[in-house]
This record gives C-alpha cells, structure tokens and sequence, in this order.
C-alpha cells in the first residue's frame, strides 16, 4: 500500500476551515493513548486536561494571562511566516524586551512617575525588535540564514538575562536569590477585570491581533507581505523590496515579542529572574501554524495553547502527571496542524499495490 | 552498433486506446500509434494537445489509466525509465533531464546499470560522441555548458544503451538553425541504422522536411495520421489547431516616431553563477516600432529584461533612458512611472503568483501606476477591492481570457489564457514603452496571434515595443526591426524586411557581421 | 597525562556529536531534504540510550536504543515531509518541540540518576604510540565510528553510484524523477540515516560525555550541527575539520571559567553560540559560492506526477 497525493486544482476551503479541527481531535486521542501507557484513566485526565480549567474562573483568567504573551508574539511571527522569513528567535526577543523594558523600574527605580508603564512598554518593543534586528541585518545583509541565527540569540539571550539577574541587577535586599527588585506598583500593568488577575497584556494582544489582521487583509503592505511570501521574484517584479521586508518582518515581530516580555514581567512575574518563560517564544511558534498564520486565528489558537499550560498544571496536581505533558500535547498539535494542511492543496489517495484500485478518497471537491 | 529484431512488417511500437486521465481531465484519450523500424515519425501537436503525456508514458514515467502498448507485436507494460531502457526505447527530454551539479560523465552513468564503472562510461560516450558528430568532453560540469551542449548529453545517453526507438521531445526549440542541420544529419545516421525516431514538434516545416510518417494530436486525440510530405503547411496546422489561425497583420501604417527606449553600452556582469554576464548592449526604439530580439535561450535574455525593468537596477543611470530620461539606476516603479510596461517570461510566480487570484495580480503589476485609482486610505495604502474587480472584469474581456469562475486563482488558467491576461493587464494601461519576453511561449495558436495581434496594434499605435523571443515564426511575424542576442552581446538592428532566417542563425551563433568586426572574432 | 594530552581529550569528547548528527544532516541534505529537527532527535537518541543503558545494563544496548530512537523519530519527519510533503522548515521545528517534550516525559524518572560510562576499548600496539595514542586508540566505540562515518559517507558520496544518485535527487529531483530514480524511497532513506546518526550524537552525550540524564542537554547542539553542514559546504571532511573547530571553542570556554578570568562565565557559555553565528556570517556572505555548493533541491516540496 502506498500513499499518493493529487493536487487540487483551487485549494479547499473546507479543509481549510476545517484542518485544525482536525488536528485537535487527533491530538485529544493521541494524548488520552498516551495518559493510558502512563497509567492513568485516560477519559478522566482528558477532563482534566482539556475540560475543568474552562470551569472556573481563577483557572480562565491563567488561560488569559498565558494566552497574551503567545497571542503577542504568535501575531508577529505569522507576518514573518507568511513573508517567507523564519524567525525563530522570539523566545530571546521576548528575553531581551524583558530585560529592556525592566530597565526603568530596576535601575531607576527611585523615579515615580505615571509615564514610568508606558516608558516599560516603548522600551520593551524596543529592546525586542533591536534584538530581532540582528538576524534581520545578518539576513538583508550578509545572506545568513535567519533560522540558525535568531535561534543562536536565544541561547546567548538566556544566558544574558542569567548573567544581569545574578550580577549588576540583583536585588540588595534577596539575600542572594538571583532576582531584581520587585517592580513599583506604577510599574506594574494593570488588571483589567475585578474577577482575577488578567491584566492589560491581554488587551494589548487583542489589538494587536486586531490591527495586524486589518493591514493582512485590506492594505498594500499586507498584500505586498504575501506576495513576497509566495514568489520573491514576483514581488520583485511589483516593485517591492524583499530586503526590507526582512526588516520590517522582523522587527514587527521582535517589536510584538519584546512587548510581550515586558508585559509578562510587568504584569504577571513584578520582577526579573532566571527563567522568566515556559518557553512562549517557541509555543508561539505552533500558535501562528494552528492559527494559519491568521491574526484572528492566533488569538483562538493562542488561547488552546494557553490551556495547555494551564491543563498541564493541572494533571500534575490531580494526577501527579509531569508538566512535561504539556510540551508533548504541544508538539503532537503541530504536527497534526501541519498534516492536516496537506488535504487543503491535495487529495490523497491510498493505492493498493499496482495500477488497480484506487480507492479511499481523502476528501470532497 | 546495428540493430537486430524488429521484422520489417511488424510495427516496432503500436499504441492501442491509450489513455491517461488526471482526475477528469483526460491529457491522452483513445490514441493509437505505429511506428515501424528505420523510420522517423513525427508526433504534431499544440503546446497541451497531450504530446508530453503520451511519451512519458511510453518511457514508463507515466502509468496509463487504460490502453496498451505493444513492443515488436507483444503486449508489454512499461512501469519505469529502466524497464523502457531494457526493452530499447531511448529518450531526449525538452526540459533536459540533467544534473549541472555533475559532471557529463556522472550524468550519463546515473541511467546506466550501476556494473559500469565511471571511466568506462566516459570512453564509451567519447566514442559515440566521435561516431555521430556530437562533440563532448565527459569531465565538464553541465552547468558549465550551452543548451545545445547539454543536448547532446542527453542524445549520448540515449545511444548508450543501443536503443531501437529514440523519443526526441522539441529537441530544436532551443538550437540555432545550424545546429538543428547537424542534429538532423546525426537522425539521418541512426535511421540509416534501422533505428527508429519518434520525434516531436510543433514545427510544420522541420516536420515535412525529417519525418516519413506524421500522428497529430489536438486536446489529447488523434486527428491526423499522414505523410507529412504529401501535406501542405496549412493542411498540417489545420489538423493541429481544428481551425484556420488568423494571420497577423503587420504590414500597414507603421509611423516611426521619437526614441522612446533607449539602451546604451550596458554592461551587466553575472549575478549568479548560472547567469550570464550583458556586454555592451546598445538599441534604440522608435514610437511606431516593434524590435524583436532573437536569439537562442541561456544568451543573456533574462538578464537584459531586468535590466530594462529596473527590477535590478544597473550602475550607470545613461545606460537605459525611457523616453530620453536616464532611468538605469531606477528600480521597475519608476520606470512604470515615466509609461512604461513589463512582460517577463515566465509566468508561474514572476509576472503572476499563482495562488493569488486575478484581480490581486493586476494589483501586483499596477498597485503604484494607478494609485489613485486602486489604492485609498491615504498612507494606510488600502485597496479598493472593487475598483481592481472591475478592471480586471475589463481586461478578461478585452483580451478574451477565458476563466472557470469570476476572479479565479491564477494558477488555475491554462497558459495562453494566463498570457493573454498578463500581456492585457499592461496593454491596459496603454504603455509608451512595452518590453515583453518570449510573449507566446508555451501558449497555444489561438491564444499566441491574439497576442502578437495586441503587440503590433500596440506599435501602430505610437508606442514603442521591444519583443524579446527564440521564436523565428513569431519574430517575422510582429517586426518590424531585428537584432540577435548571442553570449550576452547584441548585434546591430536590422530592418525586418532584409533578414532572413540563415542570416539571423549567423548572428545566433555569435557570428556578428561587418560592422562589429572586431568581436566576431573572440565570439565563440 | 599531560595537560595538552587532557585538553585534546575533552575537546574530541565535545566535537564527536557535533560530528555525527552534521553528518547525517550532511547526507539528508545532499539528498536535498532540509530537516530541522536535528535537536529533538538527538535528544530522544539520548534519552532512549540512558533509558536503555539503566534497564539492561549495557551502553551497547543503550547505543542501538539511541540510534533506533533518533531513526524512528526521523521517519515522523520523512512521512510528513515526504509522503504528506508538509513544510520541511515548519516540521523540523514540530519534531524539535515534540522531542524535548517526549525527552522529559521518558526522562523524569531518571533525572539526577548516575549513569553507566560508555567504557574505552584500547587498541592494541597503535595505542602505544606516545600522545596520539592516547588521543585516538584509547576511545570509546562511538569515537571510532564517527571517525569510521566520515571516511564512509565520503567514499559512498563520491564514489560509489548511489551516493551518486543521492548527489543527483539533491541537484533535481525532477530529473531524476524523468530518469526512473526513486526519489522519495532515496529520500527516506537519507533522512532514516540522519535520524540514525543524530540518535547516535545524543547516546554521546547521555554515555559518554556527561553520563546521566539532564532535561534539554543537547542544549542547542542540534542546531550547531545545522550550523556546521553549511560550514562544512556540504562536504564530509569539512564537517570533520568544522566539529573539531567547535569542540574546542566550547572546551575553551570550560577551561577559561576553570581559570577565573574574570569573565562572567555566562558570557563564556555563550561563546559557542556566538562563535556559531560569526562562522555562518563568515561562510553565507558570498553568495557565489553558497549557490555554487547548497544543494539545487534543498527543502523543495517534491510531488511526483504519476
């Protein structure tokens, strides 16, 4: 038996629309195979994976707090995406605008001031998109691929903001923990709703989901970053500059990541410290994909991957389940999303040995 | 070698039904086919008739959805390259089957039993090379060599394994009329072997002047089974295209006015390794003018339309002026700016994305010459989704673009009716300037006098326009002015009227006359 | 043992993994398959060769578990991309991502458990000569076979005739589609051996170079790898020479946070990384010569039209 594809003449919508549906559904039943080899019921972990943090109201505003940050930085990457320049680096972006933004509340910390947030939040973009500017220059520049050099930067990233947490910003008063001083109450981002702690970081990721969809949708530089995406030569050929779309890409993007960081630190953590993300930046990655790179598809697909955070903690406290279950259920929905994606161009089709039977449509007109 | 088998009665090849559907199209439906032994047949057709489906599948790339074939009288079924090899058939692909990371020698291993070692195989090509008349140096990298070189490999490859039938697939689509001389002297050898040719092409006089059995195809039947000597040339186009094609009317009121394109001493040097560097292009044209440059693909054509596009801008502003201003430092907007217009030669995801619909591929083309009329919003740039509808409705209809939907995906048009909107998408705009490469490339008869048609109206009106083209028919027909393209350097023009097909195969093969005597010389 | 003598022997132990999964990326690529998914590879190659190690005993099994490991997890990748003719980029990053997380899961029962150490095997006579045999006759197996590995591929890459067709499929898998070479079966094959040796790296890592198992302790290797196959223009030997250069770099880095420059010693881990970025600038910024040597095919979807 073999597996053959035949391209469609259109792409489908349906299985457009339908494709991540799908590859959720076979990432629930893949996830509950694996909860049964670990031993536990698997109907009852799904439940408590999938199903109870929807039921209350502390568990729903995690979701929210989770999903900003992924929903940030999920938007700018699907620009990058769709513009053919592989930005794998926001997790260092996301770091580095952390680190930028935290530079008025930790260094300046005697200044009180209400523009002490909205400065946080200029210089957490910022710092972001300086740090994506790098791969963005190497790439426009000097033709180094942007996927192994952003990526490189997370790493030195990591290792930057371990340094400054340890070294010069260490708080005097942490007895040697290696955390800045807690942020000045006018340094931290508001909560937006009286029933729990979601704070203004969700409402930047909503607008920002917002805007981005409206340029993707019914500008010219939308237009000119799916062209671009598509045929570089094409793009070329309409007078656009794919050098500087690598600019302006990545640095939306290293903008949105760094603007996520600050958010996080200043809304959620109130502090620097060594580890300051379960690994959005990557997340994001997956959010961008299942979202098909779709602003308005992101903010739905950031917040299931912000409920599999928050599933995680939770089978870890009712099923003493690792939290690393969560990574799994992160990588399998990728790789479904991506499967799945083959029925939009092809038909596939099983072939049993030799020219007969050709049978088992994978899918309508 | 010499050729054993095949009785003199009995076809050497017969095709029964033979049929290939893609989904519910069907490329082939119902052909029968006989070739004998020494004889070289000829397989007719229009770009899409169904000629490059049937013969894969009488090289096993392609498996038949119904139909036989028949090798020597028996029932065979050919499921691979190798089985085809194995039975004798050899194959001379159009698009080169060949690999210019590699060597000559590598190249024609790899379609060999994996026994051979790679010196024998390189001794073994010298020696056929030298016996045909196909001179080849077996350590050369292909990327290394002309178009008519690379051919050569593949002719080689063929003859290697001592095949009774030798597919040959437009292999003169890319040869100067000289060097096609000396591929039809080496098909008069391997015929006189016993051997038998299977040749495809879409050029009536090549046809009747090789071929002792001609098989024509139109929309994947067979509407012809003749002796192409016994044809007329119109007879013959008739069975291919169902209909009289409508001549072009060049002659008329052709009004040489104002230079409005002008290229002086351009020098360009490669881009890329595979490219090829312009040296010293001059040519003017006139408003009223039409200049055709010919030349045989891979001699610099490409790398002269970007530089006449602006879509890679060249050093020295003078070396390109559109209606007398410098414009060689500016990129394509500019220069669409000042009137003019661009088509580029290919197609699929150059001059059109193909996943993109047709209206956003007017878009593409024409987002900053029309500003106003499709963008607003001021600096947001948002696009006026139904002022690019309609326009784009206008020019489908002004160039008889036929569609499946209202504004379908671009990849989903046939390539004549893609083409026709391309070419109609700029006409639109009623250029000054129009600069178009390879215009009807791959493009059926109905839908290439269309466009040739729109190119001289174009001309007749006032502007001036510069056709890029490998193809001679074309060239004759919408010139007014000729030059020749050859290794990157241009020959003078010429007016239409006094060049004939010999004199321009001379300039093709870098033979430039009298008046640049010097680099005639060094040429080749 | 002199002090040169230990420094060398530490940088081969940190260049042997970097060695084998840029080789079997190595050979992937040239069969024109780009797969990103080096990292999460190698890690479930170590993890599976702790695991394997713990329950039996034996590192040779552990050996075999890492090399099945990595090969299994490659396949995910080849039938997505091959057969689904998903989006390399996008698929390689999902077999990372899915990798850590299915490392962690198999490894938490291990975490802080010693392990058992890949043991040397002395070679007899040759390990006699004065420093180089204790360099390189005095190693474990999995230092002979990357050694072994190189010479291989380069030999089979070059000269024989189906390291030819691979050469040929990573040139123009169209051509070689029209010629009747199984493009996707080679293909599989590639990346099946990709997977091989980037399972083997991580078994390194969990036996040989630090014996235990840590979460995420490839720690970017993976992608260094990717970084040494463009290094390395695509050729084996070059890759050989590009891992050895890297060890080092991150060897020296250990030995100066040893010496107490002064440096802060995060700095001094970041200069792999950093040194990593540098080369690739250095190696990218001719175009010429990065069209001359990437393969034609790299990371284009293939679909054969039957």
């Amino acid at each position: 038996m073999r597996i053959e594809l035949e391209k469609r003449p259109t792409p489908s919508v349906l299985y457009a629309v339908l494709s991540p549906f799908v590859a959720l559904v076979l990432t629930v039943i893949t996830g509950g195979i694996m909860f049964a080899l670990l031993g536990k019921d698997p109907m009852s972990a799904l439940y408590s994976f999938f199903v109870e943090p929807l039921l209350d109201v502390w568990s729903l505003h995690e979701i929210a707090i989770k999903a900003a940050p992924l929903i940030l930085i999920g938007v700018g990457l699907s620009v990058c995406y769709r513009s053919n320049n592989w930005n794998i680096g926001a997790e260092g972006q996301f770091i580095m605008g952390a680190i930028a933004g935290a530079i008025v509340p930790v260094v300046f910390h005697d200044w009180h001031s209400p523009l002490v947030l909205p400065l946080m939040l200029i210089f957490g973009m910022i710092g972001g998109a300086l740090y994506a500017a790098i791969p963005a220059f190497l790439k426009a520049n000097l033709n180094t691929n942007e996927i192994l050099s952003s990526l490189m930067l997370v790493y030195i990233a990591q290792l930057f903001l371990d340094w400054i947490v340890r070294g010069p910003w260490r708080s005097p008063e942490a007895y040697n923990f290696p955390i800045t001083r807690d942020f000045a109450p006018e340094a931290v981002l508001p909560e937006i709703l009286a029933s729990g702690r979601t704070n203004l970081g969700f409402v930047f990721a909503i607008v920002a989901a917002l805007l981005v969809w409206f340029m993707m949708r019914y500008t010219l530089k939308g237009f000119e970053i799916t062209v671009l995406g598509q045929s570089e030569r094409a793009g070329r050929f309409a007078g656009f500059s794919s050098r500087r779309m690598i600019w302006f890409s990545m640095l939306l993007s290293g903008a949105l990541a760094g603007l996520a960081g600050i958010s996080e630190v200043s809304g959620n953590i109130n502090k620097l410290q060594p580890i300051i993300s379960p690994g959005y930046g990557f997340t994001a990655i997956i959010v961008a994909f299942l979202g098909r790179l779709n602003p308005i598809g992101v903010i739905i697909a950031g917040l299931v991957l912000a409920l599999t955070y928050v599933g995680g903690e939770a089978v870890q406290l009712t099923l003493s389940v690792s939290d690393k279950v969560t990574r799994v259920f992160q990588g399998l929905l990728l790789f479904f999303v991506l499967s799945c994606d083959t029925l939009i161009r092809y038909k596939i089709r099983l072939v049993f040995s030799g020219r007969t039977a050709a049978v088992a449509q994978g899918g309508a007109e | 070698m010499s050729v054993a088998g095949a009785s003199a009665d009995r076809p050497l090849l017969a095709v029964r039904n033979l049929t290939k559907l893609f989904g519910t199209f069907a490329a082939c439906n119902g052909i029968d086919l006989e070739i004998q032994p020494g004889e070289i047949h000829a397989l007719l057709g229009e770009n899409g008739a169904g000629k490059s489906t049937l013969v894969k599948m009488l090289f096993g790339v392609l498996e038949p959805t119904d139909g036989q074939i028949f090798w020597k009288g028996e029932a065979v079924s050919i499921g691979s390259p190798s089985a085809a090899r194995n039975l004798g058939i050899g194959m001379v692909f159009q698009h080169f089957s060949l690999f210019e990371a590699l060597t000559v020698a590598e190249n024609i291993a790899l379609s060999l039993p994996p026994k051979i070692s790679l010196a024998k195989v390189a001794e073994e090509a010298a020696r056929l090379s030298r016996v045909y008349g196909l001179p080849l140096d077996p350590n050369a990298h292909v990327a290394d060599l002309s178009v008519g070189e690379r051919q050569r490999i593949e002719i080689v490859r063929a003859l290697l394994q001592n095949p009774q039938l030798i597919i040959l697939d437009e292999p003169t689509s890319v040869l100067t009329p000289q060097e096609a001389d000396r591929l039809f002297e080496t098909l008069a050898k391997l015929k006189a072997e016993g051997r038998s040719v299977l040749y495809i092409s879409h050029r009536l006089e090549e046809v009747q002047r090789i071929c002792d059995r001609a098989t024509v195809l139109r929309h994947g039947k067979v509407t012809g089974d003749c002796d192409p000597r016994k044809e007329t040339p119109a007879s013959l186009a008739r069975m291919m295209v169902g209909s009289d094609v409508a001549t072009i009317t060049a002659e008329g009121t052709h009004t040489k006015g104002d230079v409005l394109l002008e290229v002086a001493h351009l020098g360009v040097a490669a881009r890329t390794p595979f490219a090829v560097a312009l040296k010293d292009i001059s040519l003017k044209v006139h408003g009223g003018e039409v200049l055709a440059i010919a030349g045989v693909a891979g001699n610099g054509q490409g790398e002269l339309f970007d530089a006449l596009s602006g879509e890679f801008p060249v050093r020295d502003a003078n070396a390109v002026r559109i209606r007398q201003r410098p414009v060689g430092r500016h990129g394509i907007t500019p220069r669409r700016l000042m009137g003019a217009s661009f088509v580029p030669e290919e197609r699929h995801g150059h001059a059109a994305v193909t996943g993109m619909s047709l209206s956003d591929n007017l878009v593409l083309a024409r987002s900053q010459s029309d500003r106003a009329a499709f963008l607003g919003g001021g600096v947001l740039g948002i696009i006026k989704s139904v002022a690019v509808r309609l326009a784009s409705r206008r020019i489908s209809e002004t160039m008889d673009v036929r569609k499946s939907g209202e504004d379908p995906l671009a990849g989903s048009l046939s390539g004549g009716n893609l083409q026709k909107y391309i070419v109609g998408r700029e006409l639109d705009r009623r250029p000054a300037v129009l600069v178009v490469n390879q215009p009807t490339w791959g493009v059926d008869a109905g839908a290439a006098s269309r466009i040739r048609q729109a190119l001289v109206d174009l001309a007749k009106a006032g502007s001036a326009v510069l056709v890029i083209s490998q193809d001679l028919d074309e060239i004759f027909e919408v010139a007014t002015e000729i030059a020749v393209i050859s290794e990157g350097r241009l020959s003078a023009s010429y007016p239409a009227r006094d060049m004939t097909r010999e004199k321009i195969g001379l300039l093709m093969g870098g033979m430039h006359d009298k008046t640049e005597g010097a680099e005639a010389a060094h040429a080749h | 043992m002199g002090i040169v003598e230990a420094i060398l022997l530490t940088v081969i132990t940190a260049a042997t993994p970097l060695v084998l999964a840029a080789l079997g990326e190595l050979v992937a690529e040239r069969s024109g398959v780009l797969n990103l998914g080096v990292e999460g590879m190698m890690i479930m190659g170590a993890v599976l060769a702790f695991a394997a190690t713990d329950a039996t005993g034996s590192p040779y099994i552990g050996i075999l578990a890492g090399i099945a490991g990595g090969a299994l997890f490659s396949l995910l990748f080849g039938f997505l991309t091959l057969t689904l003719v998903a989006n390399q980029v996008a698929t390689g990053l999902a077999l990372t991502i899915l990798g850590l997380g299915v490392s962690g899961q198999i490894g938490e029962a291990y975490v802080g458990m010693s392990g058992i150490k890949l043991p040397e095997i002395t070679i007899p006579l040759l390990s006699e000569i004065p420093f180089f045999g204790r360099l390189l006759f005095k190693q474990d197996l999995i230092f002979y076979i990357s050694i072994a590995l190189v010479a291989g591929v380069n030999w089979y890459l070059f000269k024989s005739r189906s390291g030819l067709k691979i050469r040929a499929i990573g040139d123009n898998h169209a051509s070689a589609h029209a010629l009747g070479i199984g493009v996707i079966r080679t293909r599989y094959l590639a990346v099946l051996f990709g997977g091989a040796c980037a399972g083997l790296a991580g078994a390194q890592l969990s036996l040989v170079y630090t014996p235990q198992w840590v979460e995420n302790m490839t720690a970017g290797r993976g992608w260094i790898a990717l970084a040494l196959v463009v290094f390395a223009s695509w050729r084996p030997w070059r890759v050989l020479a590009g891992g050895y250069l890297f060890g080092a770099v991150s060897i020296s880095q250990l030995h100066a946070q040893a010496l107490g420059l002064g440096i802060p010693s995060q700095f001094l881990s970041a200069l792999p990384y950093a040194a990593t970025v540098v080369v690739l600038v250095l190696i990218s910024h001719n175009r010429r010569m990065t069209l001359i040597n990437t393969p034609a095919s790299l990371g284009k979807p293939f679909v054969p039209d039957r």
